[in-house]
């Protein structure tokens, strides 16, 4: 285990992180994402729910950036404040998956037996639901929103962390440390808070990340395909559904948030990997 | 081994059983009222209209009582008559299914083609232009929205070469199933290649990608292996020792992977089956949740969530031809 172990960030991991270039520029531009999304509002020159009939589908000039989309909004600002909403949805739906799962995979790798069962027929059931129209059905039923995507992202992404610490814990369970911390009589949960939970936390940490830039692409998704997030809230796959019909006379209004979706994605995918190499000695070095 | 097949079919019972009620209690929180849409929304609904309707499809009963029909009727392979257009749901899955399945086969099919050998390649000739031109391409594909990447291809390979003039060739259709004509069920007959060939890459792209990546990093696990040196000592050629030995063993997580996306690609395809007017059985199954026709949403869920389960029953199995040393219903026998 490397010097810090136990998933403690430590100089030697940020050392190795940062010899995956890729890593570094994804944390790059996830950091100026979150800087723009916190300063939309400095570093905009127009309120993105402004309407300008007068500059519908204006193309990109130095009065608009990004050009304006159909009712005259412009273009660089609803890109910039969509920052906002993306990084919302996926962080807080990976945190609601992280709970989910933590405590899911904990239990049926802790307990065993019927509860390890249960857990996992659970977990079955949901990687068995198709992803994409499952989340569109549960939105339907619930009413569209942020909130809406955002649950029921997390609720859908929970299973393969669930996974992956039941085996984390199932390891842990047959090492001396865990046996010596039953004999001198600690609590089940404290053993599993303070001894077994820290040794899931690599593999889980980088399945994290990935989960973030994957959130960002199913709520674009979810947006274009009407059972996502609504009007008049700045969202890129929202903007990018009212673009598809202009493809041809405005391309400026599928690239622009296309592009910014593409890059929040590829950033925590090379973080996700970065990651990978800082936590996991064993892997050398590409 | 025939016992542990038989255990492992009756615990996809409950899975599916369970994927399906979920669904179902789904349904019945939707707020909205399929009467006012099957009476053609607008409208209020005259009260003898609705106790009709609601008589006809049973929406005036209790839901358990229409929760124990619906099970009943999918006993006996009926899947209930949609709300919407007034027909047998079976009739519906047999016109979408087979669009879903001709393009979910066909891209499974560039996966294993394109992704494995991309990424048997990039293990061999690891630290090349190719292995870093693969690492680039592979996560443009993953980053890149679907929808996005299907408009791009139908502009530039539909709309673009078509206004310029470019031979025919070069011009592709960028809507709909086109003839619809097949030979063998899955091979394309006449033009018909020319329809599949868009939507097939839009829906590929990103698990070839994920295919790629994962033979890579199984491949070089596998190579520094000792039987791979033993191969090479004995003096086999470079080629068989890549293929046979090393991509053999390399196998398992990518079949995994492969297989899990065969399931799954049938449902998950309502993107590219959007982008390209596609027929298929997902966005029968998105329409179907927008107008609150839930026979269809149901009936098709069922299809595809029985299919995804036993895909993946077929996966697990096969890993003991891929890999001896795997031994089902025998412990102690590794």
């Amino acid at each position: 285990m490397a010097a810090g172990g136990r998933g403690v960030p430590s100089p030697e991991m940020w050392r190795r992180f940062r010899r995956n270039r890729l890593a570094t520029v994804g944390l790059a531009i996830i950091l100026v994402e979150v800087a723009a999304a916190v300063l939309a509002p400095v570093i905009t020159f127009a309120d993105p729910g402004r309407v300008d009939p007068a500059a519908s589908l204006s193309s990109p000039s130095a009065d608009h950036w990004f050009g304006t989309d159909l009712l005259g909004r412009d273009l660089y600002s609803r890109v910039v404040y969509g920052a906002r909403v993306s990084l919302q949805v996926g962080i807080v739906a990976v945190l609601i998956a992280l709970a989910i799962g933590l405590v899911a995979g904990a239990a049926a790798g802790w307990f065993g037996g019927f509860v390890d069962g249960l857990v996992m027929r659970v977990t079955d059931v949901f990687l068995a639901f198709p992803y994409v129209l499952a989340a569109i059905a549960v939105i339907t039923a619930v009413g569209r929103g942020k909130t809406a995507v955002t649950v029921v992202l997390g609720l859908l992404g929970w299973m393969p962390i669930a996974r992956l610490i039941r085996s984390s814990v199932l390891q842990a369970k047959q090492t001396d440390y865990v046996e010596a911390a039953r004999a001198v009589g600690a609590a089940d949960l404290r053993i599993l808070v303070g001894h077994v939970l820290p040794n899931a936390v690599q593999p889980v940490v980088v399945f994290a990340a990935m989960f973030v830039g994957t959130a960002v692409l199913s709520e674009a998704a979810l947006s274009f395909l009407g059972a996502g997030i609504t009007e008049p809230t700045a969202a890129w796959g929202l903007m990018m559904a009212q673009g598809k019909d202009f493809l041809f006379t405005a391309p400026h209004l599928l690239f622009f948030p296309g592009a910014a979706v593409f890059l929040t994605v590829m950033a925590f995918v090379f973080v996700g990997d970065g990651l990978r190499d800082a936590l996991d000695p064993r892997v050398a070095v590409r | 081994m025939g016992r542990y097949v038989l255990r492992r079919t009756l615990l996809l019972v409950p899975v599916v059983w369970g994927a399906v009620s979920v669904l179902f209690v789904v349904f019945f929180l939707l707020p909205g009222d399929p009467v006012e849409v099957m009476a053609g929304g607008e409208r209020a609904v005259n009260t003898e209209t609705r106790a009709a309707i609601e008589a006809k499809y049973g929406l005036d009963r209790p839901w358990y009582e229409q929760y124990g029909r619906f099970w009943s009727q999918v006993a006996q392979g009926d899947l209930g008559i949609s709300f919407t257009q007034g027909r047998s749901v079976n009739d519906i899955l047999g016109e979408t299914a087979p669009a879903s399945v001709r393009l979910a086969v066909w891209a499974v099919a560039v996966e294993v083609l394109i992704g494995m050998a991309a990424g048997v390649v990039c293990a061999v000739r690891r630290q090349t232009f190719v292995d870093a031109l693969t690492s680039v391409s592979t996560t443009i594909a993953v980053a890149v929205p679907v929808f996005v990447l299907g408009y791009l291809l139908q502009y530039v390979l539909g709309v673009y070469t078509f206004q310029h003039r470019f031979p025919d060739w070069a011009r592709f259709p960028v809507q709909g199933i086109g003839p619809d004509s097949w030979a063998l069920f899955f091979v394309p007959t006449g033009s018909q290649w020319r329809y599949l060939i868009l939507p097939t890459v839009t829906l590929a792209s990103v698990s070839t990608a994920l295919v790629a990546r994962m033979t890579r990093a199984s491949m070089l696990e596998v190579m520094s292996a000792d039987y791979m040196r033993t191969a090479t000592a004995k003096g086999l050629r470079r080629r068989t020792v890549v293929l046979k030995h090393g991509l053999r063993n390399a196998l398992v997580p990518v079949v995994t992977l492969v297989g899990l996306d065969l399931g799954a690609l049938m449902g998950s395809a309502v993107l590219t089956e959007t982008v390209f007017n596609w027929p298929g059985m997902g966005s029968a199954i998105q329409r179907a949740i927008t107008s609150l026709d839930a026979p269809i949403v149901l009936g098709l869920t069922l299809v595809l969530v029985a299919a995804y389960v036993v895909v993946n029953l077929l996966v697990d199995l096969s890993y003991a031809f891929l890999d001896p040393r795997i031994r089902y219903g025998k412990p102690g026998a590794r």
